[in-house]
């Protein structure tokens, strides 16, 4: 794993500065967008492939039915704007012309989460998974750095599927080398292994994650690190599998503490594995106004609470699962 | 299109009365569905897929196919019965309507050969059409989009974004059509939220609109040959039509939008459409 946390490039540009070239070898690629060129960084791919570039103005349920038709038509349509629309206000383009209807889309949510921080409740998408996931054949995915984005990116042109990808609005720290990134869909990554405990990330939580996961190997204690990026179709083995040898998950997302990435964790390990459980992620309230990493840090999103939240499940000895494996 | 002549009139009329027929067995035979707009919208459909569309039952899937999207998707009866004729799905399979597992949904879906989109919830099907004409246009192809919607459905907000992506890009090859049947299901649509001036308002946002006979066979048929389709503007019709039109008990009657026959009235519907097609046959 990449030490390296000097990233300036968000996944959002990334994503886009790989689609450019792509188009430019493959003309059916078509952007479609709703006056998001600048929140999506589309400028070069408009001005480089106008022709490639579909301009719809402000208007985002019109925009999901386009794309839904141009892919109908064999066009490989990405319909690109902030996540909090394109997940709310076109919800049943999404359900209906995409979804239901079969047509592979990509959806690219961008600024997605908490990523607008003080901008409000409004701007914020933290019900996306869950809503998104109860689709049948919508595939999901939070990529966690601009190296697992880029390969993301390459395998979605031809992907038979509609996708939902959320990336953030900012550059995050990278999370891979380029060298070691793997990257399938449907196909979590262990990042760190260890039997104590078990870390699962998503998106822009797995950084935080992977440190906390590594402050606590220096204290001995062994946790296991998974970054789930897709979060549909979704790894269930590894998760089981981290049921069956650790004993005890933590989930963490910047997502509603229902029906994201906790949600299925918890509706998987309860059926067959059962073992305690932390959820951490945005509670039932609106979320704080401040930057996002003040906000991680206000909800214990960020790599001193997911630590802190492990030290003390790993303390607690109430889990007799996890004491008949140790032992 | 071929030249429009009275042989070919009478034959369109007379496809459409058995379409009719079909429509009236099975929603009788399902006890449920929308017969009141699906007959209202039967002579347009007709005409499109036995006259007008460039299409290939054999072949649902080739590429150049004109695309017909039924916006208005709970008045499916209507397509899967103008489906069949033409050849698209098995007349038998008309008979699992209703049924448990049936491969006909009470809206359409792509299951069906020949249907293009899933839908049902109003107001998408304008944006979806928009995307074909654009993905034509784009790839130099010659095929039209035609949507039909409802007159109620007029209410949802999202055709009206559809309204200006089709103008702004100039798309004269897609052709939305308005089953004006003037009423939905809770009453007149003036009554529920005043849709007029129609044509104004489509206008404003800078499509032809043309008035149309809807339940005339000569005049749809006249109507969609003197389409332009290099005229830069994307056509709105308004086919003026009669809800549960060619029932003479269902016809202007809001309930009929979703309502079933008894016996009695199935054979009244049943010896009205049996004239028509004597009449026509003499």
């Amino acid at each position: 794993m990449s030490t390296e946390d000097k990233n300036t490039i968000p996944c959002r540009k990334m994503f886009t500065d790989i689609l450019v070239e792509l188009a430019k070898k493959d003309r059916d690629i078509v952007v479609v967008t709703t006056d998001a060129r600048g929140s999506v960084t589309l400028d070069t791919f408009a001005n480089e492939l106008p022709a490639q570039f579909v301009e719809l103005g402000i208007a985002e349920q019109n925009a999901v039915g386009v794309a839904a038709g141009l892919v109908s038509a064999g066009k490989k349509a990405f319909v690109c704007g902030p996540a909090c629309f394109y997940v709310a206000r076109s919800l049943e383009q999404v359900k209906v012309d995409v979804a239901y209807s079969a047509n592979p889309v990509k959806i690219l949510g961008v600024s997605g989460g908490v990523s607008y921080g003080s901008l409000g409740f409004s701007h914020h998408s933290l019900h996306d998974i869950a809503v998104l996931r109860t689709f049948p054949g919508m595939h999901i995915v939070l990529p966690c750095d601009i190296r697992q984005t880029k390969k993301l990116v390459e395998e979605l042109v031809d992907y038979p599927f509609p996708v939902y990808v959320r990336v953030g609005r900012n550059a995050v720290p990278n999370v891979y080398d380029d060298e070691t990134v793997e990257f399938k869909i449907g196909k979590a990554n262990l990042l760190l292994d260890g039997n104590d405990l078990t870390i699962i990330g998503t998106g822009e939580t797995v950084y935080h994650c992977l440190e906390a996961g590594k402050k606590l190997h220096a204290q001995g204690i062994m946790a296991r690190v998974i970054d789930m990026h897709t979060l549909k179709p979704f790894d269930k083995e590894i998760v089981e599998k981290a049921a069956r040898e650790t004993g005890k998950i933590i989930t963490v997302e910047e997502h509603s503490i229902f029906g994201g990435l906790g949600g299925t964790v918890a509706e998987i390990v309860a059926q067959s594995t059962p073992v305690p459980m932390r959820i951490l992620g945005i509670p039932d309230e609106y979320s704080i106004n401040g930057k996002p990493l003040e906000i991680f840090n206000h909800y214990g999103l960020d790599a001193e609470g997911i630590f802190k939240t492990a030290v003390l499940m790993y303390k607690t000895k109430s889990n007799l699962l996890a004491v008949q494996i140790q032992e | 299109m071929s030249k429009v002549n009275k042989h070919i009139i009478k034959a369109l009329q007379l496809q459409a009365e058995e379409i009719r027929s079909k429509v009236v067995e099975i929603v009788y035979a399902s006890k449920g569905g929308h017969i009141g707009g699906s007959l209202s919208s039967v002579d347009i459909e007709t005409a499109l897929y036995f006259h007008v569309m460039n299409i290939d039952p054999k072949n649902p899937n080739m590429e150049n196919r004109d695309r017909f999207i039924l916006s208005k998707g709970h008045s499916v009866e209507a397509l899967y019965s103008v489906l069949a004729a033409k050849g698209f799905i098995d007349q038998s399979l008309l008979d699992t309507y209703g049924l448990f597992d049936s491969k006909l949904a009470g809206h359409p879906t792509k299951k069906t050969p020949g249907v293009e989109l899933n839908s049902g919830a109003l107001g998408h099907g304008l944006s979806v059409g928009i995307g074909m004409a654009m993905a034509a246009k784009m790839d130099h192809k010659s095929y039209k989009t035609y949507v039909l919607m409802g007159d109620g459905e007029q209410g949802e907000g999202s055709i009206y974004e559809a309204a200006m992506s089709g103008s702004h890009y100039k798309l004269d090859n897609v052709v939305a059509i308005i089953d004006r049947n003037k009423l939905q299901i809770s009453g007149s649509t003036e009554d529920v939220m005043s849709l007029e001036p129609m044509r104004g308002r489509w206008e404003a946002f800078g499509w032809e609109v043309m008035d149309m006979e809807g339940n005339d066979m000569n005049d749809i048929v006249k109507t969609f040959e003197n389409l332009d389709y290099s005229n830069a503007k994307p056509k709105l019709i308004i086919a003026h039509t009669t809800k549960g039109m060619g029932i003479s008990f269902m016809e202007k009657k809001a309930k009929w939008h979703h309502g079933v026959p008894s016996i009695e009235q199935f054979n009244e519907a049943n010896a009205e459409i049996g004239a028509r097609i004597k009449s026509l046959n003499e």
